[in-house]
Protein backbone atom coordinates (compact mmCIF):
# COMPACT_ATOMS: atom_id res chain seq x y z
CA UNK A 1 0.00 0.00 0.00
CA UNK A 2 1.95 3.29 -1.25
CA UNK A 3 0.41 6.29 -2.15
CA UNK A 4 0.70 9.91 -2.23
CA UNK A 5 -2.32 11.85 -0.16
CA UNK A 6 -3.85 15.16 -1.96
CA UNK A 7 -6.09 17.55 -0.12
CA UNK A 8 -7.83 19.63 -2.34
CA UNK A 9 -10.06 22.37 -0.10
CA UNK A 10 -12.86 22.96 -2.65
CA UNK A 11 -15.13 20.87 -4.95
CA UNK A 12 -12.98 22.64 -7.73
CA UNK A 13 -9.86 21.96 -6.59
CA UNK A 14 -11.08 18.33 -6.13
CA UNK A 15 -12.03 17.83 -9.82
CA UNK A 16 -9.11 19.34 -11.23
CA UNK A 17 -6.70 17.42 -9.57
CA UNK A 18 -9.10 14.11 -10.34
CA UNK A 19 -9.25 15.44 -14.12
CA UNK A 20 -5.07 15.79 -14.10
CA UNK A 21 -4.90 12.40 -12.49
CA UNK A 22 -7.83 10.49 -13.98
CA UNK A 23 -6.58 6.85 -13.25
CA UNK A 24 -4.10 7.02 -10.91
CA UNK A 25 -5.86 9.00 -8.74
CA UNK A 26 -9.49 7.74 -6.53
CA UNK A 27 -11.35 10.26 -4.18
CA UNK A 28 -10.97 8.98 -0.74
CA UNK A 29 -13.86 9.86 2.16
CA UNK A 30 -13.93 7.71 4.92
CA UNK A 31 -11.77 5.22 3.50
CA UNK A 32 -13.17 2.39 5.12
CA UNK A 33 -13.73 0.54 1.69
CA UNK A 34 -11.09 2.30 -0.48
CA UNK A 35 -8.08 1.25 2.18
CA UNK A 36 -9.47 -2.63 1.68
CA UNK A 37 -9.50 -2.24 -1.99
CA UNK A 38 -5.64 -0.86 -2.04
CA UNK A 39 -4.59 -3.26 0.66
CA UNK A 40 -5.57 -6.30 -1.12
CA UNK A 41 -4.05 -5.10 -4.15
CA UNK A 42 -7.63 -5.08 -6.14
CA UNK A 43 -6.58 -1.12 -7.03
CA UNK A 44 -3.13 0.56 -6.91
CA UNK A 45 -3.58 4.17 -7.10
CA UNK A 46 -0.74 6.61 -7.51
CA UNK A 47 -2.72 9.23 -5.46
CA UNK A 48 -5.80 9.28 -3.06
CA UNK A 49 -7.56 12.71 -3.46
CA UNK A 50 -9.06 13.17 0.25
CA UNK A 51 -12.19 15.19 0.24
CA UNK A 52 -12.90 15.40 3.55
CA UNK A 53 -11.81 18.79 4.64
CA UNK A 54 -13.59 20.36 1.66
CA UNK A 55 -15.90 22.41 3.73
CA UNK A 56 -19.90 22.03 3.19
CA UNK A 57 -20.56 18.14 2.25
CA UNK A 58 -21.51 16.82 5.15
CA UNK A 59 -25.13 18.30 5.77
CA UNK A 60 -27.91 16.25 6.45
CA UNK A 61 -31.07 18.64 6.19
CA UNK A 62 -34.56 18.98 4.72
CA UNK A 63 -35.60 22.38 2.82
CA UNK A 64 -39.21 23.89 2.79
CA UNK A 65 -40.89 21.57 0.97
CA UNK A 66 -39.49 18.21 2.70
CA UNK A 67 -36.87 17.62 -0.02
CA UNK A 68 -33.93 16.27 2.26
CA UNK A 69 -30.45 16.89 1.17
CA UNK A 70 -27.52 14.62 2.44
CA UNK A 71 -24.13 15.87 1.49
CA UNK A 72 -21.41 13.26 0.26
CA UNK A 73 -19.40 13.51 3.67
CA UNK A 74 -22.15 12.75 5.73
CA UNK A 75 -21.33 9.79 7.58
CA UNK A 76 -23.43 6.28 7.37
CA UNK A 77 -23.82 7.34 11.60
CA UNK A 78 -25.19 11.06 10.77
CA UNK A 79 -27.51 9.47 8.86
CA UNK A 80 -28.53 6.94 11.20
CA UNK A 81 -29.07 9.25 13.93
CA UNK A 82 -31.13 11.86 12.46
CA UNK A 83 -34.12 12.31 14.11
CA UNK A 84 -35.79 14.36 11.40
CA UNK A 85 -34.54 11.28 8.66
CA UNK A 86 -36.15 8.64 11.24
CA UNK A 87 -39.37 10.41 11.00
CA UNK A 88 -39.61 11.89 7.36
CA UNK A 89 -37.30 8.81 5.74
CA UNK A 90 -37.70 6.53 8.14
CA UNK A 91 -36.08 3.43 5.50
CA UNK A 92 -33.05 5.74 5.44
CA UNK A 93 -32.25 5.34 9.10
CA UNK A 94 -32.86 1.84 9.16
CA UNK A 95 -30.79 0.88 6.35
CA UNK A 96 -27.89 3.34 7.36
CA UNK A 97 -28.00 1.68 10.83
CA UNK A 98 -27.81 -2.08 9.13
CA UNK A 99 -24.47 -0.72 7.30
CA UNK A 100 -21.42 -2.17 9.04
CA UNK A 101 -20.76 -1.80 12.86
CA UNK A 102 -21.04 1.77 14.64
CA UNK A 103 -17.16 2.08 14.22
CA UNK A 104 -17.63 1.79 10.48
CA UNK A 105 -20.51 4.25 10.16
CA UNK A 106 -18.77 6.62 12.42
CA UNK A 107 -16.06 7.11 9.81
CA UNK A 108 -17.72 5.97 6.40
CA UNK A 109 -19.63 8.32 4.23
CA UNK A 110 -22.64 7.79 2.32
CA UNK A 111 -21.03 9.40 -1.02
CA UNK A 112 -18.88 6.93 -0.39
CA UNK A 113 -20.99 3.75 -0.01
CA UNK A 114 -22.79 4.72 -2.99
CA UNK A 115 -19.82 5.54 -4.74
CA UNK A 116 -17.97 1.98 -3.73
CA UNK A 117 -21.04 0.88 -6.45
CA UNK A 118 -20.89 -2.47 -4.43
CA UNK A 119 -23.88 -4.32 -5.09
CA UNK A 120 -24.52 -5.47 -2.21
CA UNK A 121 -24.58 -1.18 -0.38
CA UNK A 122 -26.96 -1.05 1.97
CA UNK A 123 -27.70 2.84 1.56
CA UNK A 124 -28.53 2.38 -2.05
CA UNK A 125 -32.06 0.25 -2.16
CA UNK A 126 -32.71 2.69 0.27
CA UNK A 127 -32.18 6.20 -1.26
CA UNK A 128 -33.83 4.37 -4.52
CA UNK A 129 -36.84 3.32 -3.26
CA UNK A 130 -37.61 7.34 -1.89
CA UNK A 131 -36.23 8.17 -5.71
CA UNK A 132 -33.13 10.14 -4.73
CA UNK A 133 -30.92 11.91 -6.87
CA UNK A 134 -27.78 12.84 -6.96
CA UNK A 135 -25.37 15.79 -8.06
CA UNK A 136 -22.28 15.30 -9.47
CA UNK A 137 -19.43 18.17 -10.34
CA UNK A 138 -16.88 17.51 -13.10
CA UNK A 139 -14.85 19.43 -15.38
CA UNK A 140 -17.84 20.71 -17.27
CA UNK A 141 -20.10 21.58 -14.43
CA UNK A 142 -22.95 20.56 -12.34
CA UNK A 143 -25.35 17.55 -13.58
CA UNK A 144 -27.66 15.26 -11.77
CA UNK A 145 -29.35 12.19 -12.36
CA UNK A 146 -31.67 9.33 -10.74
CA UNK A 147 -29.47 7.34 -8.34
CA UNK A 148 -30.13 4.12 -10.24
CA UNK A 149 -28.46 5.65 -13.20
CA UNK A 150 -25.28 5.78 -11.18
CA UNK A 151 -24.65 2.44 -10.97
CA UNK A 152 -23.38 0.41 -14.36
CA UNK A 153 -21.95 -2.47 -12.99
CA UNK A 154 -19.77 -3.82 -9.70
CA UNK A 155 -17.79 -1.25 -8.86
CA UNK A 156 -18.55 1.02 -11.40
CA UNK A 157 -20.59 4.16 -12.02
CA UNK A 158 -21.58 6.25 -14.80
CA UNK A 159 -19.04 9.23 -12.99
CA UNK A 160 -16.65 10.17 -15.59
CA UNK A 161 -12.97 11.83 -15.78
CA UNK A 162 -12.96 14.44 -12.70
CA UNK A 163 -15.76 13.85 -11.62
CA UNK A 164 -17.56 14.14 -7.78
CA UNK A 165 -20.34 12.57 -5.97
CA UNK A 166 -21.56 15.71 -4.13
CA UNK A 167 -24.52 15.44 -2.59
CA UNK A 168 -28.08 13.00 -2.33
CA UNK A 169 -31.68 14.76 -3.00
CA UNK A 170 -34.49 12.79 -1.49
CA UNK A 171 -38.02 14.38 -2.77
CA UNK A 172 -40.70 14.10 0.46
CA UNK A 173 -43.01 11.29 0.44
CA UNK A 174 -46.66 11.76 0.02
CA UNK A 175 -48.37 11.60 3.70
CA UNK A 176 -48.36 8.04 5.45
CA UNK A 177 -45.94 7.00 3.69
CA UNK A 178 -44.20 3.66 4.85
CA UNK A 179 -41.12 2.11 3.96
CA UNK A 180 -38.89 -0.74 5.48
CA UNK A 181 -35.25 -2.21 4.48
CA UNK A 182 -34.90 -5.51 5.37
CA UNK A 183 -31.20 -6.85 5.08
CA UNK A 184 -30.68 -10.57 4.99
CA UNK A 185 -27.47 -11.18 6.43
CA UNK A 186 -25.49 -14.38 8.40
CA UNK A 187 -23.82 -11.43 10.70
CA UNK A 188 -26.12 -8.70 11.26
CA UNK A 189 -25.38 -5.55 10.31
CA UNK A 190 -21.18 -6.38 10.15
CA UNK A 191 -22.14 -8.43 7.36
CA UNK A 192 -22.50 -8.14 3.44
CA UNK A 193 -26.14 -8.67 2.67
CA UNK A 194 -27.42 -11.96 0.76
CA UNK A 195 -30.11 -10.20 -0.21
CA UNK A 196 -31.30 -6.60 0.80
CA UNK A 197 -34.45 -5.91 -0.02
CA UNK A 198 -36.67 -1.62 0.48
CA UNK A 199 -40.00 -1.25 -0.32
CA UNK A 200 -41.44 2.62 -0.02
CA UNK A 201 -45.68 2.96 -0.21
CA UNK A 202 -48.56 4.76 0.62
CA UNK A 203 -52.06 3.77 0.82
CA UNK A 204 -55.12 5.98 -1.00
CA UNK A 205 -57.95 4.33 0.08
CA UNK A 206 -56.87 1.08 0.20
CA UNK A 207 -55.00 1.34 -2.94
CA UNK A 208 -51.25 0.74 -3.01
CA UNK A 209 -49.39 3.86 -4.33
CA UNK A 210 -46.08 5.50 -5.07
CA UNK A 211 -44.81 2.02 -4.43
CA UNK A 212 -41.19 1.72 -5.31
CA UNK A 213 -39.03 -1.63 -4.93
CA UNK A 214 -35.71 -1.96 -4.69
CA UNK A 215 -33.28 -4.77 -4.57
CA UNK A 216 -29.64 -4.99 -3.19
CA UNK A 217 -26.67 -7.92 -3.66
CA UNK A 218 -28.79 -9.87 -6.64
CA UNK A 219 -27.82 -8.36 -9.72
CA UNK A 220 -24.72 -6.52 -10.76
CA UNK A 221 -25.98 -3.13 -9.33
CA UNK A 222 -28.45 -2.39 -6.93
CA UNK A 223 -31.79 -2.73 -8.89
CA UNK A 224 -35.43 -1.77 -8.89
CA UNK A 225 -38.03 -4.47 -9.44
CA UNK A 226 -40.21 -2.60 -11.92
CA UNK A 227 -42.24 -5.16 -13.11
CA UNK A 228 -43.32 -6.27 -9.54
CA UNK A 229 -43.59 -2.55 -8.52
CA UNK A 230 -46.16 -2.53 -11.91
CA UNK A 231 -48.06 -5.07 -10.87
CA UNK A 232 -49.17 -3.47 -7.29
CA UNK A 233 -49.33 0.12 -8.23
CA UNK A 234 -52.73 1.17 -7.75
CA UNK A 235 -54.33 -1.87 -6.49
CA UNK A 236 -55.89 -3.39 -3.39
CA UNK A 237 -53.28 -5.41 -2.22
CA UNK A 238 -54.38 -9.36 -1.53
CA UNK A 239 -52.52 -12.34 -0.52
CA UNK A 240 -52.11 -13.59 -4.12
CA UNK A 241 -51.55 -10.28 -5.51
CA UNK A 242 -48.92 -9.86 -2.72
CA UNK A 243 -47.37 -13.41 -3.63
CA UNK A 244 -47.40 -12.88 -7.60
CA UNK A 245 -45.59 -9.15 -7.32
CA UNK A 246 -42.72 -11.54 -4.90
CA UNK A 247 -42.54 -13.33 -7.84
CA UNK A 248 -41.97 -11.40 -10.44
CA UNK A 249 -39.35 -9.90 -8.22
CA UNK A 250 -37.65 -12.87 -7.81
CA UNK A 251 -38.10 -13.14 -11.47
CA UNK A 252 -36.78 -10.03 -12.46
CA UNK A 253 -33.24 -10.35 -9.80
CA UNK A 254 -30.00 -11.58 -11.60
CA UNK A 255 -28.16 -12.81 -8.64
CA UNK A 256 -25.00 -14.28 -8.51
CA UNK A 257 -23.57 -17.79 -6.37
CA UNK A 258 -20.60 -16.56 -4.33
CA UNK A 259 -19.43 -17.14 -0.76
CA UNK A 260 -22.69 -15.57 0.93
CA UNK A 261 -25.34 -17.19 -0.65
CA UNK A 262 -25.75 -19.73 -3.97
CA UNK A 263 -27.88 -17.84 -6.97
CA UNK A 264 -31.23 -19.71 -6.49
CA UNK A 265 -31.21 -19.17 -3.03
CA UNK A 266 -30.76 -15.45 -3.71
CA UNK A 267 -33.43 -15.49 -5.42
CA UNK A 268 -35.85 -17.64 -3.50
CA UNK A 269 -34.91 -15.01 -0.62
CA UNK A 270 -35.53 -12.30 -2.90
CA UNK A 271 -39.32 -13.62 -2.78
CA UNK A 272 -39.48 -14.05 1.01
CA UNK A 273 -38.25 -10.69 2.14
CA UNK A 274 -40.11 -8.84 -0.92
CA UNK A 275 -43.20 -10.71 0.05
CA UNK A 276 -42.45 -9.34 3.84
CA UNK A 277 -41.47 -6.44 3.08
CA UNK A 278 -44.86 -5.50 0.78
CA UNK A 279 -46.90 -6.87 4.10
CA UNK A 280 -44.76 -4.76 6.74
CA UNK A 281 -46.08 -1.19 4.52
CA UNK A 282 -49.06 -2.39 4.75
CA UNK A 283 -51.65 0.11 6.66
CA UNK A 284 -52.57 -0.90 10.40
CA UNK A 285 -55.88 0.59 10.60
CA UNK A 286 -56.85 -1.37 7.86
CA UNK A 287 -58.09 -4.31 8.90
CA UNK A 288 -57.23 -6.28 5.78
CA UNK A 289 -53.82 -5.18 5.78
CA UNK A 290 -53.90 -6.45 9.67
CA UNK A 291 -55.13 -9.65 8.24
CA UNK A 292 -52.59 -9.97 5.76
CA UNK A 293 -49.71 -8.78 7.58
CA UNK A 294 -50.92 -11.86 10.19
CA UNK A 295 -50.95 -14.28 7.85
CA UNK A 296 -47.92 -13.40 6.43
CA UNK A 297 -45.62 -13.18 9.43
CA UNK A 298 -41.90 -14.82 8.48
CA UNK B 1 7.17 11.11 1.39
CA UNK B 2 7.26 11.02 4.86
CA UNK B 3 5.71 14.38 5.95
CA UNK B 4 5.73 16.34 9.85
CA UNK B 5 2.20 15.87 11.58
CA UNK B 6 0.91 16.42 14.70
CA UNK B 7 -1.30 14.22 16.04
CA UNK B 8 -3.01 15.03 19.57
CA UNK B 9 -3.24 11.17 21.18
CA UNK B 10 -4.47 10.94 24.93
CA UNK B 11 -4.55 14.42 25.20
CA UNK B 12 -0.74 15.16 24.52
CA UNK B 13 0.58 16.18 21.19
CA UNK B 14 2.86 14.30 19.34
CA UNK B 15 5.13 15.74 16.46
CA UNK B 16 5.56 12.47 14.05
CA UNK B 17 6.79 11.56 10.27
CA UNK B 18 4.36 9.36 8.59
CA UNK B 19 3.90 7.97 5.01
CA UNK B 20 0.50 9.29 3.68
CA UNK B 21 -0.79 5.45 3.11
CA UNK B 22 0.38 4.70 6.74
CA UNK B 23 -3.40 3.40 8.65
CA UNK B 24 -3.48 4.92 12.25
CA UNK B 25 -3.09 1.71 13.83
CA UNK B 26 0.85 1.18 12.38
CA UNK B 27 1.03 4.79 13.51
CA UNK B 28 0.73 4.19 17.11
CA UNK B 29 2.04 0.94 16.88
CA UNK B 30 5.12 0.94 15.59
CA UNK B 31 6.32 4.90 16.07
CA UNK B 32 4.64 5.71 19.08
CA UNK B 33 4.65 2.60 20.74
CA UNK B 34 1.23 2.19 21.65
CA UNK B 35 1.00 -1.22 21.75
CA UNK B 36 -2.36 -1.51 23.16
CA UNK B 37 -3.89 -1.30 20.01
CA UNK B 38 -4.11 -4.53 18.18
CA UNK B 39 -4.15 -5.10 14.50
CA UNK B 40 -6.43 -8.29 13.74
CA UNK B 41 -7.94 -8.53 10.32
CA UNK B 42 -6.59 -5.25 9.23
CA UNK B 43 -9.99 -4.88 7.39
CA UNK B 44 -12.20 -3.48 9.57
CA UNK B 45 -14.43 -6.65 10.33
CA UNK B 46 -12.58 -7.57 14.05
CA UNK B 47 -12.89 -4.15 16.06
CA UNK B 48 -9.36 -4.94 17.95
CA UNK B 49 -7.99 -1.47 16.41
CA UNK B 50 -10.76 -0.05 17.73
CA UNK B 51 -9.71 3.57 19.08
CA UNK B 52 -11.98 6.87 19.67
CA UNK B 53 -11.28 9.78 17.10
CA UNK B 54 -13.55 13.16 18.50
CA UNK B 55 -14.91 10.61 21.01
CA UNK B 56 -16.68 7.99 18.48
CA UNK B 57 -15.09 4.57 18.16
CA UNK B 58 -13.16 4.27 14.57
CA UNK B 59 -11.16 1.40 13.67
CA UNK B 60 -7.35 2.65 13.51
CA UNK B 61 -6.46 0.05 10.73
CA UNK B 62 -8.65 1.99 8.12
CA UNK B 63 -8.18 4.86 9.25
CA UNK B 64 -5.44 7.32 7.47
CA UNK B 65 -2.75 8.34 9.82
CA UNK B 66 -3.24 12.12 8.09
CA UNK B 67 -6.77 12.38 8.23
CA UNK B 68 -6.30 12.39 12.45
CA UNK B 69 -4.54 15.26 12.22
CA UNK B 70 -6.66 18.02 14.05
CA UNK B 71 -8.59 15.70 16.04
CA UNK B 72 -8.91 13.70 19.63
CA UNK B 73 -7.54 10.28 19.35
CA UNK B 74 -7.94 8.32 23.00
CA UNK B 75 -6.62 4.76 23.10
CA UNK B 76 -6.64 2.36 25.76
CA UNK B 77 -3.43 3.67 27.34
CA UNK B 78 -4.98 7.21 27.87
CA UNK B 79 -8.09 5.44 30.05
CA UNK B 80 -5.86 5.05 32.71
CA UNK B 81 -5.79 7.88 35.36
CA UNK B 82 -2.63 10.33 36.63
CA UNK B 83 -2.33 8.36 39.85
CA UNK B 84 -2.15 5.08 38.15
CA UNK B 85 -6.01 3.83 38.76
CA UNK B 86 -7.60 1.83 36.50
CA UNK B 87 -10.74 2.66 34.61
CA UNK B 88 -13.91 1.28 35.90
CA UNK B 89 -14.31 -0.17 32.65
CA UNK B 90 -11.17 -1.50 33.33
CA UNK B 91 -12.01 -2.77 36.27
CA UNK B 92 -15.14 -4.40 35.40
CA UNK B 93 -13.33 -6.25 32.67
CA UNK B 94 -11.23 -7.92 35.45
CA UNK B 95 -13.71 -8.29 38.20
CA UNK B 96 -16.22 -10.28 35.83
CA UNK B 97 -13.68 -12.26 33.75
CA UNK B 98 -14.38 -10.61 30.87
CA UNK B 99 -10.52 -11.34 29.39
CA UNK B 100 -9.46 -14.54 28.00
CA UNK B 101 -6.55 -14.14 25.34
CA UNK B 102 -6.87 -10.28 25.78
CA UNK B 103 -6.53 -9.83 21.97
CA UNK B 104 -9.80 -8.29 21.61
CA UNK B 105 -10.03 -6.77 25.16
CA UNK B 106 -8.12 -2.84 24.03
CA UNK B 107 -10.91 -2.82 21.04
CA UNK B 108 -13.73 -3.80 23.37
CA UNK B 109 -12.72 -1.49 26.12
CA UNK B 110 -12.81 1.42 23.87
CA UNK B 111 -16.37 0.31 22.30
CA UNK B 112 -17.88 0.16 25.45
CA UNK B 113 -16.20 3.33 26.36
CA UNK B 114 -18.25 5.31 23.32
CA UNK B 115 -21.06 3.07 23.82
CA UNK B 116 -21.51 4.39 27.70
CA UNK B 117 -20.38 8.26 27.20
CA UNK B 118 -23.20 8.34 24.57
CA UNK B 119 -25.79 6.03 26.49
CA UNK B 120 -25.02 5.75 30.18
CA UNK B 121 -27.92 3.58 30.74
CA UNK B 122 -27.98 0.54 27.72
CA UNK B 123 -29.86 -2.11 27.60
CA UNK B 124 -28.49 -5.73 26.91
CA UNK B 125 -29.68 -5.61 23.26
CA UNK B 126 -27.83 -2.07 23.25
CA UNK B 127 -24.31 -2.94 24.42
CA UNK B 128 -24.63 -6.39 21.94
CA UNK B 129 -25.22 -4.39 18.80
CA UNK B 130 -22.50 -1.35 20.29
CA UNK B 131 -20.28 -4.01 20.54
CA UNK B 132 -21.35 -6.13 17.12
CA UNK B 133 -18.28 -4.52 15.08
CA UNK B 134 -15.49 -6.08 17.72
CA UNK B 135 -15.35 -9.80 17.74
CA UNK B 136 -13.60 -11.86 20.87
CA UNK B 137 -12.70 -15.22 18.95
CA UNK B 138 -12.49 -16.93 22.38
CA UNK B 139 -16.01 -16.16 22.46
CA UNK B 140 -16.46 -15.07 25.87
CA UNK B 141 -19.23 -12.07 24.93
CA UNK B 142 -21.38 -13.16 28.07
CA UNK B 143 -18.49 -11.91 30.59
CA UNK B 144 -17.97 -8.97 28.59
CA UNK B 145 -21.76 -7.78 28.02
CA UNK B 146 -22.05 -8.11 32.18
CA UNK B 147 -19.28 -6.27 32.86
CA UNK B 148 -20.21 -3.62 30.75
CA UNK B 149 -23.49 -3.67 32.34
CA UNK B 150 -22.10 -3.25 35.38
CA UNK B 151 -20.66 0.17 34.61
CA UNK B 152 -23.90 1.34 33.12
CA UNK B 153 -25.30 4.08 35.19
CA UNK B 154 -22.03 5.30 36.34
CA UNK B 155 -19.46 8.45 36.29
CA UNK B 156 -17.35 8.70 32.90
CA UNK B 157 -14.51 8.96 34.57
Amino acid sequence: MRFDCLEPQTIEEAVSLLAKFDREAKVIAGGTDLLNLIRTKIIKPKYVVDISRIPGLDHVKYDAVGTLSVGTLATIRSLEMSAQVKERHSVISQAAGQLGSVAIRNVGTVGGNLCHASPAADTAPALMALGARVKIAGPAGERATALENLFTGPGRTILERGEILTEIQVPATAPDTKGIYFKHAIRGASDLAIVGVAVVANFDGGRCRNIRIALGAVAPTPMRATGAERLLEGRELDLALIEIAAREAADESRPITDIRGSAEYRREMVKVFVRAAIKSVLPKENDRGNEIATAFQL
Amino acid sequence: MKRLITLRINDTDEEIYVEPWWPLSRVLRDELNLIGTKEGCEAGHCGACTVLIDGKTVMSCLYLAMKARGKDIATIEGLQGNDGALHPIQNAFIEHFAVQCGFCTPGMIMAAKALLDENPNPTEQEVREGLNGNVCRCTGYTKIVEAILTCAGKPKN
